[in-house]
Formats: C-alpha cells, structure tokens, sequence
C-alpha cells in the first residue's frame, strides 16, 4: 500500500482533501477545519459534477417518457438503485426505497408497518441514545394507536445494556427501533446481537443507519435487520435523497406511504391497483438528482474503500481522543469500547455554545448543542455538548488545531 | 485571538457567567421561563412586583456565557425600576443587539458590554433569552416562552 506524503499507511486523506472543494476555502481568515461529518458531510467533485450533468445533459421525468432523455434518467435512476443495493448488499433491489432521508425513511415505516402491526397495548422498543428522528415518529404512533415506547438503557459509557434490553422484549413488542452508531456519542451498538435477540422472539428491528453508513461497510445479511435507513447527505451525496432499505416480504405486505403518481398500477374513480414495491413507496416525481448525486457519492467512496476508511477513521479517533484526553477540565462524553470518530466532550465552566464560537473563529466547525438527542442529554445530566465528528478527509493537523483551539477557549474563561 | 472575540467576551461578561447575581429562586411574586429549542438553554425568571415597581428579581437555569451574564446583567440593571421604565429597558436593549454592529450604543449602561453580540448573530438569540423572559413575566405570570 502507499505510503501518502503525511506517512499514513491506510489512505491518504491529503489527496482525499483535494476532491472536497469546499474544504479549500478559508474561514475568519484560517483554513477551514470541518469537524462537523455527523451534521453533514462534504461533497466530491464527483458528485457536484454528476448533479451538474444531470441537469445539463439527462434532465427528463423518470418512469414515463419515450423520450431519450427519459430513457436516461430513468436508466440512471435505476442504475443508482441497484448501486445501492451492492452498497449496502441488499438481497434485492426491490429492497431499496428513495426518501428523503433516514427522518422520512423511519416515518414511512413508522406510518406504514407501524400502522397496520401496532396496535393498543403493543409495545415499540427504542434506545435511550436515539436521534429525534427515531424517538418522535414512535411517540406519535404510539399516542394514535394506545402503545408503549418502552426505552433500552444503557450504561454511563453509552453502551446499550444487552441484559436491560432483553429483559424488555415480550409477547407484546411489535417493532424494534435502534441506531447503528449514536451521532451524540459515536458508540457503534452490537446490531446483529440487538437484531438475533429480537428475531428469537419474532420482532422486526428497523437500524438507524445515518452515522454508519460513511464509515463502515454495512452488510444487511450481516446485520439481518427488517428495516435500515439512512441519508445520503452523510455519506457525501446531495441533500434530500435517503434510502429505505425494507425485507421485501415486509415491504410487499405494507400499504402505501404516499399516493400519487408513479405508485400505481391502475386508476379508476372506483379503486387504484398498487405498483409493486418499492415504487409503491415513492409517489410523485422524485429526486431524481438527487439519486443521480447519491450513486456518485457512493461509487466515490466506493473506491476509497470503506474498510480503509474505517480503519484510518479508527486511528484518527484513537489520536483525537488522547489529544483532548490530556486537556484538563475536559471530559468526553460517551466511551464506549467500540465507538465511530465522534467526539462529544463537556468542559468544566465553558459552555459548549462558548466552545463553539471560539472555534468558529478559529475556521473550526463543530457541533454545540443537544444533538437532537435531548433524552440522552438529560440522561447524560448535561443541557449539551460539543461534538467534534470526523471523515475520511479530516487529519491529525486537524485534530491538533482542534486541540489548540480549545486552549484557546480555555484561556479565555480562565 | 479576533478583536470581535474579545468584544464578546469582556471581562465584565466573563465576570457575570462565572459569578451571576441574582442566581436563585424567588418564592413569592411571579415567574416565566423561557427556552432556546435550538440549544437547550432554559431559563426561570422571577419577579416580585409591589406597587409597580420591581422590588426583586431573580434567575436561575442553565446556558451558555452570554445569556447567563444577559440574564445576570438585566436583573441588577431592572431591580428597584419601575414596570415601565423595566419595559422600556427591554425594548433599548433589544434594539441595542439587533443593530448594525456599526451603530453607536447609548444610555444602557453596564448593559453595553453585551453589544458585542451583534458582531456574532447566531449569538443574538443568547443575549435575549432572558429578556424574552422578562416580557412574558411582566405581561402574565407564569408564562412559557421560546426564541423561535
């Protein structure tokens, strides 16, 4: 393997850096260092390129036209479907649904599957580490339908307690919700233990997928779970394009999310016949750049490899967490024993508000605040924190900067 | 570190977070709280009025720099006013951290030291979060408010 000009062996994230344009720039007068890849990732040349050429060379509605630009986008978008089935090794591309990301994603089974299989009594099992977007579409289902959001516990470090979690599933558990990686804490949760326990006893298991899928290979027949999302914005794609991954003898079985157009197989005033999924979950005109963008970003970090990104992000986290560990005062929250490049830490007297402007201008971006994770803040004992989350772009330079920052920030409420 | 930083964080203001006045509950008269959904900061405003005038005013909660000093700040600067002249403290001060960043500031006092603010406007909302509060107190005892 090469060895790149800063000596890392796995991948060279200098020349990753140069596919980033957006990374070039300078922010209050210092390089940009972004540190904020859980909130959103950057985007490839290759992927403002193909969304470029999309609108320039195949723009046309998909599923319709005889036209050769519909031919295109429709093949492109098709292409892009089945891109994403090898990406996450899908069984089938029937599997894979366009949303607009992991939120929409988990609504749509939540308004779907979640309709039909919950009922008054019922209980949905979530984590108390979960992101909103998979904490509130259970609460709102469970307030319709008389249910129980019953809550995983998990340890000061940020594990989930595998015995605690057991102990809940019952005969009256229809579905259970959990993240793959905590995008406050950067725990990487044992899935397929999480998915094997809960199939023992019949229950589906829908994984929020939005932190991992950038950074690790993801397998559903590895993981075996019903129900995966994530966004493609995460994973160096275009805002407003996610994938439903769904088991297609769930998906088959599920009512339609939204009618409209393209959902269909018939018309009458009487009764409309249901395409077959998962066009069945994907009415009205899509977003079909979007699509467009999504295969692009994935085919890019395809290529990198996301093994070599896990293992550089690895050692890259390993750096960032004995670097902040050595600043005194503070203390970083969420340790789990397997965890992603997600750095959340408290300083003793800074607000992490405070933090987070001294950094800005330092060209810094991070993350200050509840991480749309206020039950695990409370859980926590802390209002927020500051959360620094790495790509395969980011670099020991940044992470020193980082450091130095916070120095900063230091001196200041001294 | 920028000039803009060191506006912001004046001593007085770093004086107020560390140390805020008036930092407790108050068990008679009346309260708000309000919150920044954005960021989790949450604060109770308490305030005794007799007569019209604001005989004690206290605060307690959680947030960052600036809106524990605004909030540490605006109970010394509104204690012993009248309602009225509270109120229209309130709405100078407000104008005073939405204004150009270019604009003189006047006739605040102590209070000016927070108009460093205006040079970081996500931070606006930092600096008003007690003062939102303030009004909701003043107009209805027992009032929640949020910023957005």
């Amino acid at each position: 393997m090469d060895v790149s000009a800063s000596g890392n062996m796995i991948l060279d994230a200098a020349r990753i850096r140069q596919d980033f344009p957006v990374l070039w720039q300078r922010v209050h007068d210092r390089p940009l260092v972004y540190l904020d890849n859980a909130a959103t990732s950057q985007k490839p040349h290759a992927v403002l390129d193909r969304l470029m050429r999309y609108y320039r060379e195949e723009n046309a509605n998909i599923h319709r036209g005889v036209h050769t630009l519909s031919v295109a986008a429709t093949d492109a978008y098709d292409a892009a479907r089945e891109r994403v089935r090898q990406f996450i090794n899908a069984a089938d591309v029937r599997e894979i649904v366009f949303v607009r990301g992991t939120t929409e994603a988990i609504n749509l089974v939540a308004a779907t599957y979640g309709r039909v299989h919950v009922g008054a009594g019922d209980d949905v099992v979530i984590s108390e580490m979960e992101h909103h977007s998979n904490i509130v579409p259970w609460q709102m289902l469970c307030e319709e339908k008389g249910a129980r959001l019953r809550v995983i516990p998990m340890t000061d470090e940020g594990e989930l307690q595998l015995d605690g979690y057991a102990r809940l599933l019952g005969p009256r558990t229809r579905l259970v919700a959990v993240t793959h990686v905590s995008n406050a804490l950067g725990t990487i949760n044992p899935i397929e233990e999480i998915v094997r326990l809960a199939h023992e006893r019949g229950i589906p298991v829908l994984v929020d997928g939005a932190q991992a899928v950038a950074h690790m290979a993801v397998d559903m027949q590895a993981i075996g779970c019903d129900f995966y999302a994530f966004s493609g914005h995460k994973v160096f794609g275009p805002t407003g394009i996610g994938v439903l991954y769904g088991r297609a003898s769930l998906l088959e079985a599920m009512p339609p999310y939204q009618g409209g157009g393209d959902m269909i197989r018939s018309v009458t005033f009487e009764r409309t016949l249901y395409a077959d999924t998962p066009q069945k979950f994907e009415a009205g005109t899509p977003n079909i750049a979007g699509v467009a963008g999504l295969d692009a970003a994935i085919a890019y970090l395809s290529d990198i490899g996301l093994d070599r990104v896990a293992a550089y992000e690895h050692e890259l986290l390993a750096y960032a967490t004995e670097a902040l560990s050595q600043i005194e005062g503070l203390r970083l929250t969420g340790t789990a024993r397997r965890k992603a490049g997600i750095l959340s830490f408290v300083i003793a007297d800074i607000h992490p508000h405070d933090i987070g402007t001294i950094l800005d201008r330092a060209g810094i971006a991070i993350r200050a605040g509840h991480h749309c994770c206020q039950p695990l803040m409370a859980r926590l004992g802390v209002p927020a924190t500051a959360r620094a989350s790495l790509a395969c772009y980011n670099t020991r330079e940044d992470i020193d900067a980082l450091v130095s920052s916070i120095r900063t920030a230091k001196a200041v409420f001294a | 570190m920028s000039a803009e930083l060191d506006d912001l964080y004046q001593e007085v203001i770093l004086d107020h977070n560390r140390a805020p006045r008036n930092f407790r509950a108050l068990h008679v008269g009346r309260k708000a709280e309000g919150f920044n959904p954005l960021c989790g900061d949450r604060l109770t405003v308490f305030l005794q009025i007799d007569d019209g005038v604001i005989k004690d005013v206290a605060f307690q909660g959680s947030g960052c720099a600036i809106s524990k000093a605004s909030a540490s700040l605006m109970t010394e600067s509104i204690k012993g006013k009248r309602v009225a002249d509270a109120t229209r403290m309130l709405e100078q001060f407000q104008g005073m951290v939405t204004s150009s960043p270019a604009d003189p500031v006047s006739g605040l006092g102590k209070l000016e030291v927070l108009a460093g603010v205006r040079q970081f406007p996500v931070r606006v909302k930092c600096a008003t979060l007690a003062w939102h509060t303030l009004r909701a107190a003043l107009e209805s005892p027992d009032a929640v408010v949020s910023t957005e």
